[in-house]
């Protein structure tokens, strides 16, 4: 074998492997968005069934018995709602730390990083009962707290390594020219480093809105989000698998379809920087 | 417009002291260079104006008014960045607007002021256009016109022409020199490059370690440097060094002493026979450079040097060959590098 032709099996091996990944990665939520549509009965069936009638009474129940969209609702004022207020903190604390940088900024991104590895139910007595003292609990406004609190130090960290990427000059520039340090921000920094602001908006929107622990804990009806919805699928006398594939996909579907959409629009902010 | 007066200006960054007490006086209109090797502090001194660098000790007067406490925006300087610093999201329009809206002038003067500095560029064609869409040159044009609208009392450059290829350096080099005889205004400029220095200055500075060497027109410099430091910044190809082994003593300039060095630069180098000669040098090698050429020498005691002739020599590599200078040309640096003769 020459050793081109030993490249080609080389690169033809690392595509399969890839493929591979890919679908390890993706049979599950192919299986569960497969179950939603079969009966409780057939999806126990073993062997499994790869082919069978589809039908959508799994889907038509869970809209009787409960209401989807109140959950959905709740889902995408509190991951949006986290995700804005995280930002509007995270935006002055990530433009003060990357252009007045000093020996000390590291430590404090990693401190802050820290709490993250902190075990979320470590603080969940304080965080129940300041819920309960401020008259908070099962609100929308507490998840959007604990959410942007949950996801400060990720995002500002994201948004100092973005806005370090921005040439100083620029900004001595624009003090040159008499830029006040909001406009400084709302006018320079922000639409320079829009591509990484948008992204890190993205990932936090996600992590959001998969969080389940503090909605399961901290809302009981009224600010319940879809993995609340999804946990309270769990039955006493075991789980109905079509069922809870329904409502899983349910969950799922609207987060998959923004981040679909919105992916050519990070790509586009993505490549718009060119700053030289 | 307005002068500039500098005085025991100190920078240090935490305990490092990188700036130490410079004096300098910049008169109304002219035309000041920075020059010096790299870290030498120039442009720690041209961003200690701008007001990008906070002042540890001293004080910067900008025309009567010190401004050490004061915004960049409101010092009345405007500054060129080596790398132009553009606003990548602007337009060319926006570029040069964005600072006079700031300053809240009205619109119809903002344009007024934006269309007259691209007309002196020459750069209308684009004001639409958005900076990636324009080559070095352009840039750095637009970079000129934004400092220009702001119509400031002292233009700051610095290393405006480090980032553009040799031709557009010496054509924008000239329309820099063009736009301050238009101007009249103050400009400071720094630069690594001697004969950028040489060729726009009224007046040189010239820096080391945070000191400054010498300060005088590009001629004074170059005719009377102050020390060995900027006898051999001032002038290409640099000035020939020799030890006094390397001089005969009949030949040794007055109050010349054996611990001393003797500066001749090459393009004063005379050919001349053995016996009136003030130096000798092996011929090592030759650069022929059409108008002249580049004798590469080196004398008996090791020291090299370089002369430059109208034409080449004749000689095999390895012959000696003699030279002198008039006195009026011989430079004595005593040993502590200051000049004797300066």
């Amino acid at each position: 074998m020459t050793d081109r032709q030993r490249q080609i099996w080389i690169d033809r091996a690392a595509v399969t492997a890839a493929w591979i990944a890919a679908l390890v990665f993706f049979f599950p939520i192919f299986w569960m968005v497969l179950t939603s549509f079969k009966t409780e009965g057939q999806a126990i069936q073993v062997p499994p069934l790869l082919i069978f009638e589809p039908t959508l009474e799994n889907y038509l129940e869970i809209q009787d018995r409960t209401n989807y969209f109140k959950f959905a609702m709740n889902s995408v004022i509190t991951a949006f709602g986290g995700t804005l207020v995280a930002l509007l903190i995270a935006i002055p604390s990530a433009y003060s730390m990357a252009f007045n940088t000093t020996h000390r900024t590291k430590d404090v991104l990693m401190w802050m990083l820290s709490t993250k590895m902190l075990p979320a139910v470590g603080v969940l007595m304080p965080i129940y009962f300041l819920a309960q003292k401020f008259d908070l609990f099962d609100t929308r406004t507490l998840l959007v707290v604990i959410y942007a609190m949950m996801n400060l130090p990720i995002v500002m960290l994201i948004l100092f390594n973005y806005f370090r990427e921005i040439p100083k000059e620029i900004l001595e520039a624009s003090r040159m020219d008499g830029t006040s340090t909001f406009n400084e921000i709302r006018q320079i920094v922000l639409p320079l480093a829009w591509g990484g602001i948008a992204s890190t908006a993205l990932l936090s929107i996600i992590l959001c809105w998969n969080e389940a622990f503090w909605s399961i804990v901290l809302t009981t009806t009224d600010a319940s989000t879809l993995t609340a919805f999804v946990a309270s699928f769990q039955a006493p006398e075991g789980l109905f698998w079509a069922k809870v594939s329904a409502v899983s996909t349910l969950a799922c579907a609207p987060i998959v379809v923004f981040g679909w959409m919105a992916q050519k629009q990070l790509v586009q902010g993505l490549t718009f920087g060119a700053v030289k | 417009m307005a002068g500039l007066t500098i005085r025991n200006l100190v920078k240090r960054y935490g305990e490092v002291q990188v700036m130490h007490g410079v004096d300098l006086d910049i008169e109304d209109g002219e035309f000041v260079v920075f020059v010096g090797p790299s870290g030498c502090g120039k442009s720690t001194l041209l961003r200690m104006i701008a007001g990008l660098e906070d002042i540890s000790g001293g004080t910067v007067a900008i025309g009567d008014r010190e401004v050490n406490e004061v915004a960049p925006s409101k010092r009345g300087v405007a500054m060129v960045f080596q790398t132009y610093a553009l606003y990548p999201h602007m337009t060319v329009y926006k570029n040069m607007a964005f600072g006079l809206q700031q300053a809240k002038t009205p619109q119809d003067e903002i344009d007024r002021r934006v269309r007259s500095a691209a007309e002196v560029l020459q750069i209308t064609d684009y004001l639409e256009r958005s900076p990636r869409n324009l080559s070095g040159g352009q840039r750095q044009r637009v970079a000129i016109g934004r400092a220009i609208v702001r119509d400031p009392e002292v233009f700051l450059f610095d290393e405006p022409l480090s980032n553009l290829d040799a031709s557009l350096r010496v054509q924008t080099r000239l329309e820099i020199a063009r736009l301050h005889e238009r101007l009249k205004s103050t400009m400071i400029y720094v630069t690594h490059d001697q004969v950028e220095a040489m060729t726009l200055a009224d007046k040189i500075v010239v820096l080391r370690d945070g000191r400054i060497e010498q300060v005088g027109s590009p001629i004074e410099l170059y005719e009377r440097p102050a020390n060995k430091f900027v006898a051999q910044f001032i002038g290409s190809p640099k000035m020939n060094f020799f030890i006094a082994a390397d001089v005969p003593p009949a030949s040794r300039p007055d109050g010349f002493a054996d611990s001393d060095t003797l500066g001749i630069r090459p393009e004063h180098l005379v050919r001349c026979d053995e016996a009136s000669a003030r130096v000798a040098g092996k011929l090592e090698l030759v650069e022929q450079l059409g108008e002249y050429a580049l004798a590469h020498l080196i004398t008996p005691e090791g020291s090299e040097f370089i002369a430059k002739m109208e034409t080449p020599p004749t000689e095999a590599h390895g012959e000696m060959l003699y030279f002198t200078a008039v006195p009026e040309r011989m430079h004595v640096f005593s040993a502590d590098g200051l000049s004797k003769t300066a």
